[in-house]
């Protein structure tokens, strides 16, 4: 680095951190200087927001050193690195909900103190005026509650810089901002900049926050692959192939199956609001009977909600029909038995029960004789869950819980399968035994795929059609030839 | 201001037994206050308030038995007894996470009640313990030195959850990950809270002891005593403080009131405390508060 170590705000050397087996960070190194944004990027579990955690002190680092300042600040509680000026905008904002806007603001500027018994009038002036800084001037009285989604975050935004850190931690500054709310934070964020704050910036992909970040690491199953400018970074063919899955086999099917006339399952115009985010927005897609469609998309585009969607999980404005019969109106459970099963992204196996169990409950509703053959099948087609059928499913690897979430969806006998980011967390060789096992489906059965990936490598071959979804809405459609061309970039 | 108004003017016209009633009625809402520090603020649920409020009377119990001091040194001496045993088990207690706090205040509980039935010697063990001194015969007195003592201990912990130290709190109670990334010492700020619901619950017990002139476990230390701690809070209203004191003045009045329905009336008050929890998640006290700032 070119300015000598001890005014160098952010310093992070060889820092590695492991979950159980699971290694989520393994040795990154970067640092952040006064006046720089650096965006740290990489796809859902490729341990960015682990960095950013073991930098703020909320998880213990097991090797390797953080330097705030010069200070090495590795295996410190969070209270006493906040206290060196570093501090983190947290992406879910969880205020106090019975206190006003400022009385929350005011609760960022004080000390660690016990002796602070009396408010001060100092206090309320400087909390009034970070409220004006950050645009809450006019709702300060307010309770968190009565504010919208944008202000909310104005609100731990105000928090975070309440105290003028020297360091400041951002998770995802613009999720579920509108265009020109994302217009607002980035003016504050570039104003923070020019005051000679060092900011490290984490998100999903270079697009999202190419306007302001400087610099960009992109990490990957805990590694760095690449680092240098936004033009740099996407040119780099390991992040292009760890987004785009460019080079992959793109296994080309003839159909078998006739497009019918009227579509297997079809969404016309589906929103979906969580309190003041919106989760999706006018949605429509079409699967026909027996085809394999992939809607892919980062980390908090919506698919998992679409799926709910369709699950009858979640409420929904629009019309989703399958087969002909309106799904709305079903409970989930009735949705389940017309032949939709689901797999979700966290898989909600019941871990203390064995294999064979969790087989035998997903065919709750399918007579013994078909269960037996079922069963065969699927050992066939998952050779590993036939020797492990008296052990508890949490004491799976992932992989192995992934097939049994998949077995157990088929023991169903579903007419569709919706597979919910399968290959999440997943080593490349277990990746690779899936790929085969949903190329069998494809190519053997008549059952309707309908898949969530991120993972392009693993979606695109199989796919007969994609869909890109972000941000809630559908950006592109079309084959999985197409894809690199049209959307890659779009993805990156 | 004009409850409590009220409230100093009642021994003028009502009879000694409604007074005995109401005096009990005040300590035990200085019991579920503290409680609701630390369970509304610092959000940690104790189940043993009746650890921390049995140290406080015992300890000032025997010490009266034994030496007979003059009665505000042993009624001292068994608030830091409560302030000393409370930290000696919020500092590992506070270490552990989730429900297990809760549990290991619940077995400090349990092993207290066993060492007073050990100790009987010196505790009066299952039989209970008799005091030779007493705060006052009048009832007028016993009554105004409770209803005085609940209003200086609601003030000050309703001061308190009010102050900056309780804004930090508060945050340390709902979002400890937060409110350590903002520099604030969660462990501290949650330790002190337990010191000072020790030192009220305590202090209440120490009194509670030389109003009703003996000890015993039943009324001081068993698991069920603290159930009703717990509930007079809740349905008075979590973080709210002053509505902790309202549900355990709510809570025995309604049990004397539906006495004549013999064992129905303990059935009765316990659904309504259930229909409270379940329809006014934030207790009589919250509801009050929400319609007035709806207003």
């Amino acid at each position: 680095m070119t300015a000598p170590a001890a005014v160098t705000p952010l310093e992070v050397n060889r820092l590695s951190k492991r979950f159980g087996g699971v290694v989520a960070v393994k040795d990154v190194e970067f640092a952040v200087q006064r006046g720089e944004i650096l965006g740290l990027i990489g796809p859902n579990g490729s341990g960015k927001s682990t960095v950013m955690k073991l930098i703020m002190g909320i998880e213990r680092p097991d090797a390797g050193s953080v330097r705030i300042k010069g200070t090495e600040v590795a295996n410190w509680s969070a209270h006493r690195i906040a206290r060196l000026g570093v501090r983190m905008l947290f992406q879910h904002s969880r205020p106090l909900h019975r206190q006003t806007v400022l009385e929350n603001i005011i609760l960022a500027l004080l000390p660690d103190k016990l002796t602070r018994l009396l408010p001060d009038q100092e206090t309320s002036t400087r909390a009034r005026e970070i409220a004006e800084r950050v645009g809450l001037g006019s709702v300060t009285r307010r309770l968190p509650g009565a504010l919208t989604f944008a202000d909310l975050r104005k609100l731990e935004l105000a928090k975070a810089i309440a105290r003028d850190p020297q360091v400041l931690l951002i998770d995802e500054p613009f999720a579920g901002l509108t265009p020109s709310e994302t217009l607002d934070f980035v003016r504050l964020i570039v104003a923070l900049r020019a005051a000679d704050r060092a900011i490290l910036l984490v998100d999903h992909n270079v697009k999202s926050v190419s306007a302001i970040v400087d610099r960009f690491l992109v990490l990957y199953l805990g590694e760095r692959i690449a680092q240098g400018t936004a033009a740099e970074v996407m040119q780099n063919p390991t992040v292009r192939r760890v987004y785009l899955g460019e080079n992959a086999q793109l296994a080309v099917r003839a159909r078998t199956h006739a497009p019918a006339s009227a579509p297997f399952l079809h969404l016309d115009n589906v929103s979906v609001q969580y309190g003041k985010a919106r989760a999706l927005e006018n949605v429509s897609l079409r699967v026909d009977a027996g085809e394999f469609v992939s809607v892919v998309g980062l980390n908090g585009a919506g698919k998992t909600t679409l799926f709910n969607a369709i699950s009858g999980l979640v409420p929904y404005s629009g019309e989703i029909r399958h087969q002909n019969g309106v799904l709305r109106g079903h409970s989930a459970a009735a949705i389940a038995r017309s032949g939709v099963a689901q797999c979700p992204e966290r898989r909600e196996l019941f871990s203390d029960m064995t294999v064979r169990e969790n087989l035998d409950l997903g065919a709750q509703n399918v007579p013994a004789a078909q269960c037996e053959s079922s069963l065969t099948w699927l050992f066939e087609l998952f050779p590993v869950l036939k020797s492990r059928q008296k052990q508890t499913a949490g004491t799976l690897s992932g992989g192995e819980q992934q097939m049994l979430t998949i077995a157990r969806a088929l023991m169903m006998r579903p007419k569709l399968l919706i597979l919910d980011e399968p290959t999440l967390g997943l080593a490349p060789v277990i990746l690779e035994q899936l790929s085969q096992a949903l190329d069998y489906l494809r190519q053997q059965t008549a059952i309707t795929v309908l898949l969530g990936e991120q993972n392009l490598t693993f979606a695109l071959p199989h796919s007969d059609r994609i869909y890109v979804l972000e941000r809630g809405r559908i950006v592109w459609e079309g084959d999985p030839e197409r894809f690199a061309a049209e959307a890659g970039t779009g993805y990156l | 201001m004009v409850a409590l108004a009220l409230a100093a003017t009642l021994p003028l016209y009502v009879s000694g037994y409604i007074l005995g009633l109401l005096t009990m009625a005040y300590y035990f809402g200085v019991f579920s206050m503290a409680w609701d520090l630390l369970f509304g603020f610092a959000g940690e649920v104790n189940f043993g308030p009746t650890f921390l409020i049995g140290l406080g009377a015992y300890t000032a119990g025997i010490l009266d038995n034994l030496y007979r001091p003059p009665l505000w040194l042993s009624v001292t001496a068994g608030a830091l007894a409560a302030v000393v045993g409370g930290v000696v088990l919020a500092l590992p207690a506070l270490r552990v996470k989730g429900p297990y706090f809760g549990l290991t205040t619940l077995v400090a509980v349990l092993m207290l009640q066993n060492f007073i039935v050990v100790a009987a010697g010196l505790t009066g063990g299952e039989i209970g313990l008799t005091v030779p001194d007493v705060i006052s015969i009048h009832e007028s007195t016993n009554y105004w030195i409770a209803l005085g003592f609940m209003s200086l201990s609601g003030a000050i912990l309703y001061a308190l959850s009010r102050s900056p130290v309780g804004l930090v709190l508060q945050a340390s109670g709902q979002d400890p990950v937060q409110a350590g990334a903002l520099g604030f010492n969660v462990t501290k700020h949650k330790l002190v809270a337990f010191t000072v619901s020790a030192l009220f619950s305590g202090l209440a017990g120490a009194l509670l002891v030389f109003y009703l002139g003996a000890a015993s476990i039943g009324t001081f230390i068993d698991v069920s005593i603290g159930v009703q701690v717990i509930i007079a809070a809740v349905l008075g209203g979590r973080r709210t403080i002053i509505g902790a004191a309202l549900g355990a003045v709510f809570l025995i009045a309604a049990g004397e009131a539906l006495r004549p329905l013999g064992d129905l009336a303990t059935f009765i008050v316990s659904a309504i405390a259930l229909l409270v929890v379940l329809l006014l998640p934030n207790g009589l006290a919250g509801f009050l508060m929400r319609t007035r700032r709806d207003e």
